[in-house]
């Protein structure tokens, strides 16, 4: 597999500032999947490979940049990497209402995630996207994964590297409180950084 | 308005051929509300007892019927359940025997269902659904898990044993296999359940997201939510995973695709114009167009029905509301508080889920009447419920 070392995180891989986002070349054939080999606890034969995708015209491809979207690469192996979840605990991102965009107050709390992988090259980070429970439960899915994206933009746009900065959407099916009033949901609208160490 | 049945599907092909061309007002006038009636039949049942009775009941009262005394009665059954079920249907008008039916080698759970089936048929020439199935989630504490059941929740099984958040089930039509997507491996990954031979495989585990999974009508393509070009967008493939192509490449969250029932159009919800709305697309791909829902607003989890006529959804206006619009777009119709709507083969009943004191429930609701019956509920919060069509 072509790809099958973007994972390993001492390979030194292509920093992506915003300028290299931005004239990023037309999109390869798409990332396979990484991690895992053979098959998963009881389940059959995976598939899931992806044939080329068709070319969209160059003003609706994301890579180019308007929108500022930027590819996943590679997925977050539980088996290769082991999760710290307090690591970050002071550094979780709030959203406002509906929203998937980051708030000036949060910015602080990403720059230390940010200054901390640059210090610690080995490790990577995962985004977890939270949500209230005041949307619908599919919507809500695809909400937090915005949230996690938008995230990791940041990141990556302040120079962390694409592949160590894995995003997860949790939808509203892990509130941090209980409770169904503002300052419980204000709460729950949270982007929450997983620091990853390799094993 | 009403159009002779001859050029109806002339008139829906027109509809369906203006989304693709422009946002034009409504082009054909259905009369949501009163599809077959708003006004309940009633109907008499003599001679059952316990389990059976309660079935007779559920089941004709959820598709359009009033269970009610002789005196008040249209039509009679009368029958009995021992050991096997039997039945007679009987009009008041011409007082003739319009049914008469003996059921042996099922439960009487499912001849009961049967009967009502017949029942349903032979009076309104609709096909009834007391003998369909549904899929739904079940959580407890912070996981859930995939269930199938009865119709009515009754028969419930477990499919999946994840222990951890598992969701989005969806059918395959007229084959007994369920896409869902699953967290057991550290991500969300779509699998395909065969429920015959209880095996699985993964179909879906890119990077990001992978959720959402929509079976088309002829079942050979699935359309689904990835979010592995940065963004959560709708992309459609063919049923083993190949030739994967994305129908949107927006910046703002999709989500819920559904499929038209001739298989050419997806609806879907996009956050693309700022606030959630309902959009459609060719399943070929090409640009987006919003469906227009009379005003409202927060509008997700589309389902088209199965005749092609109307889309159920939620939209969010303080509580959530299930609401129908025409397919082509134009005035929507809100029918009751609830989300997460899905149809039933017949068309006329919806599936959905309702937020009673935090927990969830999954009720069914007889659009043209407006009745609602909560189903058997699996302990836990039950939600995301569909029907196997």
């Amino acid at each position: 597999m072509k790809y099958s070392k973007v994972l390993n995180l001492s390979v030194v891989v292509l920093a992506l500032s915003l300028g290299a986002v931005g004239c990023q070349p037309k999109p390869k054939s798409p990332t396979p999947i990484l991690g895992r080999t053979g098959n998963p606890r009881g389940i059959g034969d995976t598939f899931g490979k992806e044939t080329p995708v068709t070319q969209l015209p160059p003003d609706q491809n994301p890579t180019a940049g308007p929108g500022g979207e930027i590819p996943l690469q590679g997925r977050y192996n539980p088996d290769e990497m082991t999760p710290d979840h307090n690591r970050f605990a002071a550094n979780t991102v709030y959203f406002d209402f509906d929203r998937a965009t980051i708030k000036p107050s949060e910015t602080g709390k990403i720059d230390e995630v940010v200054r901390y992988l640059q210090g610690s090259p080995t490790h990577a980070v995962q985004i977890e996207g939270h949500c209230d429970e005041r949307g619908t439960e599919q919507y809500n899915l695809s909400l937090g994964e915005r949230r996690a994206l938008a995230v990791r933009e940041y990141l990556v746009r302040a120079g962390v590297q694409a592949e160590r900065a894995f995003t997860i959407s949790y939808g509203e099916s892990r509130p941090a409180v209980p409770g169904h009033n503002e300052a419980a949901w204000s709460k729950n609208r949270r982007g929450v950084f997983v620091l990853l160490t390799p094993k | 308005m009403k159009y002779p049945g001859s050029i109806r599907p002339l008139l829906f092909a027109l509809a369906s051929l203006a989304i693709c061309l422009a946002p034009l007002p409504a082009q054909e006038q259905i009369d949501i509300t009163h599809p077959g009636g708003s006004k309940r039949i009633p109907i008499s049942l003599e001679g059952y007892t316990g389990e059976v009775l309660n079935v007779l009941t559920f089941d004709l009262e959820i598709q359009g019927f009033e269970v009610t005394g002789a005196d008040k009665a249209q039509y009679f059954v009368s029958g009995s359940n021992n050991s096997d079920v039997t039945g007679r249907l009987a009009d008041r008008v011409s007082k003739s025997t319009l049914l008469s039916v003996r059921y042996t080698g099922g439960t009487l759970r499912s001849e009961a269902h049967t009967l009502s089936d017949a029942i349903v048929e032979k009076i309104t020439g609709r096909n009834g659904i007391a003998r369909s199935k549904i899929a739904f989630k079940v959580e407890t504490g912070q996981n859930s898990e995939i269930y199938v059941a009865d119709y009515d929740g009754h028969n419930a099984k477990q499919v999946t044993q994840d222990h951890t958040i598992t969701r989005d089930p969806a059918w395959v039509p007229a084959r007994r296999v369920l896409y869902y997507t699953s967290y057991k491996a550290g991500n969300p990954d779509i699998y395909v359940h065969d429920l015959q031979s209880g095996t699985r495989r993964a179909f879906a585990r890119y990077p990001g997201l992978n959720a959402g999974a929509a079976p088309s009508p002829d079942g050979r393509r699935v359309a689904l939510v990835l979010s592995k070009g940065g963004s959560p967008d709708i992309y459609v493939c063919d049923a083993d995973g190949s030739n994967l192509k994305p129908l949107t490449r927006t910046r703002e969250a999709e989500s819920s695709p559904c499929w038209s029932p001739d298989g050419r159009t997806i609806c879907f919800s996009s956050r693309h114009e700022g606030k959630s709305a309902l959009f459609v697309v060719s399943a070929e791909g090409g640009s987006m167009r919003r469906l227009s829902t009379g005003g409202a607003l927060n509008c997700t989890e589309p389902d088209w029905s199965p005749d092609g006529k109307q889309i159920v959804f939620t939209r969010l206006a303080g509580d959530f509301e299930i609401c129908v619009v025409p397919a082509g777009g134009g005035a929507m119709t809100p029918l009751v508080a609830g989300e997460d709507p899905a149809w039933a083969p017949n068309s006329r009943t919806v599936i959905f889920t309702r937020r009673v004191k935090g927990k969830r429930v999954v009720s069914l609701l007889d659009v043209p009447t407006k009745q609602i019956k909560d189903i058997q509920q699996t302990s836990g919060s039950c939600s995301q419920p569909c029907w196997a069509k």
